[in-house]
């Protein structure tokens, strides 16, 4: 009966065509642009590390000071904190982080030294934000302690290094240091880039990753932002780090509520000390905030996708107050063909379900349109963008694309229930009568 | 007229009239928000940065290895780079405006006085800096070739003598910005910089910064093996130029990088690229829904004009002439889009507010609103003529048949 009611439906499109494809022209367009700015919102507003997020926590201080105008406490750490940090937490999963600048002089003489981005980071960065590596591994804490030069290569640096070979062991001069290689990473490209929201975070990850304290101990061209709010002592590197200058991003994992509630006394009371001693004069109502809370607190998702959003749902009701006006006219026109079948015994229910079938069919139909609406949207974005973010991520997956079909044939069906209610109450007397 | 008549018979077919005035009322609310993001976008991006965009490129070059002397390596390059034909003027630079990335200190009037601060992009360049990025000196003078400071992380920055915007001026000076030559203002660490001259307009590295007008210039080269040569050409020149330099760069011997070589409108381009991507999207939406809700309008149009052919045949039997016909289903149009773009106009209203206090955009011009609803009211029209008109072909004769 299922088949024969398709078969039905698609008859009926054949018998007015034009109007049936209107309908699922419009439910092509609508889905289809609803869908592209669903899957920038699922990437760009979503939780990048879903099963960790409420486990990682970055750590916030009262920077600034009252007597400036709309100060706001910059989202990073002063070297002072982190160090301080760094120490009192040996007992969990942290990491200082912060990016630089170096030339890599590649081993042999067919590769020109080039520029990379770097990024200084405690041993406990990778297996926290579940870096993925394809070979080794990253470091452990005592590299960290004693500044050993060891390196980690993206995935891109070591093809363009190593032609992508396993190249564990081997060693790179960077900043005209020698590093040894431990690892490589896999594929990776977190977007939001949530552990470091401060320069912008849609960029590619960084190429190269090395001990953190070697950025401060080798004084390495320390890159993103730095933002400080009171003159410097001195004018030495030293007088730098001990200035009040926040530019460390700071990342705890506490796994549990006890944890998580112990470390928040301890943060507070570190912020109560250091206001004792003259710092901090600023105050902030929250010290503590894990990756949603943070990604939310720095307002990373861009405000363009939340404005579309809203314009892709005007456009979504527009396109089904049409597909509604439309089935209307649709299937009043076929009243003299329902009350022919009323009059030869077809109940309500049967003709009510015929129509369903009828309305899934078109909008089944202007779903599957529609993954080639959003699929063109997407690679159209991808263009306009080039390469301002990285948009790897930028593609209809599985789950996105039995959204939208289903998106398509509910909403059609839903936008379908006036018109065929009305359908299956015609008086069958009255269009017989004009046969 | 015919306004009774056509009040009471839509009033038998609410639903259509409800679904046609909706898609309306919504297409309304997403045009006219659209066309004020568009026009608030590309009115960012027009704004002037002050310098002579169109003939202006710079260049990277990052210096490596232990003999590099970047002191003797920049005076080298600009030599060359200055006698090379088709170039006006070269210097080298801390940070080019608009390009998303440089520094900025704070500056104040009275030393050590954390009130009253004004944020302000601080770039650092050579005597040549004026003549190269073509903004104009109001009052004061240029910066002389014994102006310039040449130091490294192991020499700070000392009191120094400066040229300042406009803007700055006026935003350290409230009312008397135009006097500032001669006067002195501060850093967070305290040195003092006398203002030696005015420009009429640069602006910061960051378009989206708050103090985007607020700039510094100090006559100063900092020496961290890293040098942006910044070089104006001739019209017409700056792309062949862009080869050239960086060919003669690249063949100079010494052990560096070349990086960014890059046209000031490319970084200008980059820089507002999330504006201009928003406003084709916008654009592209705009499109898509009038075309949709066009296309609604004739589907119910040729609907309830099949539903009343033979009304429609009984009118023109009882002497209605065809012009009667259009009019009528123009004149319905007219009434159902009417109810649309009122309601469409308070929703506009309603989600300019919203995006006014979401996301801290100004308010929309009074005209929109208006101007849309009379857009809309035309493609009403102008869809409706199609069915309209081949309602009014209907033959009288059909009254006669079938009843």
């Amino acid at each position: 009966m299922f088949l024969y009611y398709i078969r039905l439906s698609l008859l009926s499109y054949k018998r007015n065509p034009i109007l049936s494809s209107l309908m699922v022209l419009a439910i092509a367009i609508g889905v289809g642009a609803y869908m592209v700015i669903f899957t920038l919102n699922y990437y760009m507003g979503g939780d990048p590390i879903p099963h960790k997020s409420s486990q990682l926590y970055h750590v916030q201080f009262d920077y600034g000071d009252p007597a400036i105008a709309d100060f706001e406490p910059p989202p990073q750490l002063t070297y002072i904190d982190a160090t301080a940090l760094l120490r009192a937490t040996a007992g969990h999963p942290r990491t200082a982080s912060s990016k630089f600048v170096s030339v890599m002089e590649p081993p042999g003489d067919e590769l020109r030294p080039f520029y990379v981005n770097g990024r200084g980071n405690s041993s406990d960065f990778f297996a926290m934000f579940d870096v993925p590596f394809q070979y080794g591994a990253g470091w452990d804490r005592r590299a960290d302690d004693t500044q050993q030069q060891v390196i980690v290569l993206s995935d891109e640096l070591n093809e363009r290094l190593f032609g992508g070979a396993d190249s564990v062991g081997q060693n790179v001069v960077l900043d005209g240091l020698n590093f040894t290689v431990s690892g490589v990473l896999g594929a990776w490209s977190p977007a939001p880039k949530f552990y470091d929201v401060n320069n912008n975070s849609f960029e590619p990850i960084e190429e190269a990753y090395i001990p953190w304290s070697l950025v401060v101990g080798q004084e390495m061209q320390r890159a993103g932002n730095t933002n400080c709010w009171k003159a410097f002592e001195g004018n030495s590197f030293q007088a730098f780090l001990n200035a009040e200058c926040a530019w460390i991003q700071f990342w705890v994992e506490l796994n549990t509520a006890d944890e998580q509630a112990q470390y928040l006394d301890f943060i507070n009371n570190y912020a109560a000390e250091q206001k004792q001693l003259g710092r901090m004069p600023m105050q902030i109502e929250k010290r503590l905030y894990d990756v949603n809370e943070w990604l939310a607190y720095n307002e990373v998702q861009p405000d363009e996708t939340r404005i579309l959003t809203a314009l892709a749902t005007m456009l979504l009701a527009v396109c089904l107050l049409n597909t509604v006006g439309l089935l209307l006219s649709k299937f009043l026109g076929k009243s003299s063909e329902i009350g022919v079948r009323m009059a030869l015994g077809a109940n309500r229910g049967s003709l009510f379900i015929q129509h369903v079938i009828e309305a899934g069919v078109i909008g089944a139909i202007g779903g599957i349109l529609g993954l080639g609406v959003a699929a063109l949207g997407l690679e159209g974005i991808k263009v306009l963008l080039d390469d301002l973010i990285v948009t790897d991520w930028m593609q209809l997956n599985l789950t996105v694309a039995f959204i939208t079909v289903a998106l398509a044939i509910v909403s059609t069906i839903v936008a379908g229930i006036y018109p065929i209610w009305r359908a299956c109450n015609v008086n069958p007397a009255s269009h017989l009568k004009t046969q | 007229m015919e306004i009774g008549p056509i009040f009471r018979a839509l009033m038998r077919n609410r639903l259509g009239v409800i679904l046609i005035a909706a898609q309306i009322a919504f297409t309304l609310t997403v045009i006219v928000n659209a066309v004020y993001i568009i026009v608030d976008r590309s009115e960012r991006m027009a704004r002037p940065s002050g310098t002579d965009e169109t003939n202006l490129f710079f260049i990277n070059s990052i210096g490596y290895g232990e003999n590099y002397n970047e002191a003797v390596i920049t005076a080298e390059d600009l030599n060359m780079i200055r006698q090379l034909p088709g170039v006006v003027s070269a210097t080298v630079i801390n940070a080019i405006p608009v390009s998303g990335s440089g520094s900025s200190s704070p500056m104040s009037t009275v030393a050590g006085r954390l009130e009253g601060i004004v944020p302000t992009a601080l770039y650092t360049a050579d005597e040549q800096a004026l003549a190269t990025l073509g903004v104009e000196l109001v009052s004061g003078r240029d910066f002389t070739a014994t102006d310039v400071s040449y130091r490294n992380d192991q020499i700070a920055r000392g009191d120094n003598e400066i040229i300042i915007s406009m803007a700055l001026a006026e935003a350290l000076f409230p009312g008397e910005g135009s006097q500032a030559v001669g006067r002195t203002i501060y850093d967070v660490n305290q040195n003092a910089s006398v203002i030696i001259g005015l420009v009429a307009k640069l602006q910061a590295p960051w378009p989206e910064a708050p103090f985007l007008e607020n700039s510094m210039l100090v006559p100063e080269v900092y020496d961290d093996n890293s040098s942006m040569y910044l070089i104006r050409t001739e019209p017409e020149r700056r792309d062949q130029l862009m080869v050239a330099v960086e060919e003669r760069l690249a063949s100079s011997g010494h052990p560096r990088i070349l990086r960014n070589n890059r046209s000031l409108e490319e970084t200008k381009a980059e820089s507002y690229r999330l504006d201009s991507v928003m406003s084709t999207i916008l654009v592209s939406v705009i499109g898509t829904l009038m075309f949709i809700t066009a296309m609604g309008i004739v589907g119910l149009a040729v609907f309830s004009i099949n539903r009343r052919r033979k009304q429609i045949g009984t009118r023109r039997a009882l002497g209605a002439t065809r012009f009667d016909i259009l009019r009528y289903f123009l004149l319905e149009n007219l009434m159902i889009s009417s109810v649309g773009v009122t309601t469409g106009a308070v929703l506009a209203i309603a989600f300019n507010l919203f995006l006014v206090q979401n996301f801290d955009m100004p308010r929309i011009d009074w005209y929109y609103a208006p101007v849309g609803m009379l857009v809309l009211l035309v493609l009403g029209q102008l869809a409706v003529i199609g069915p309209a008109s081949s309602a009014s072909r209907i033959s009288p004769a059909l009254a006669t048949r079938s009843v």
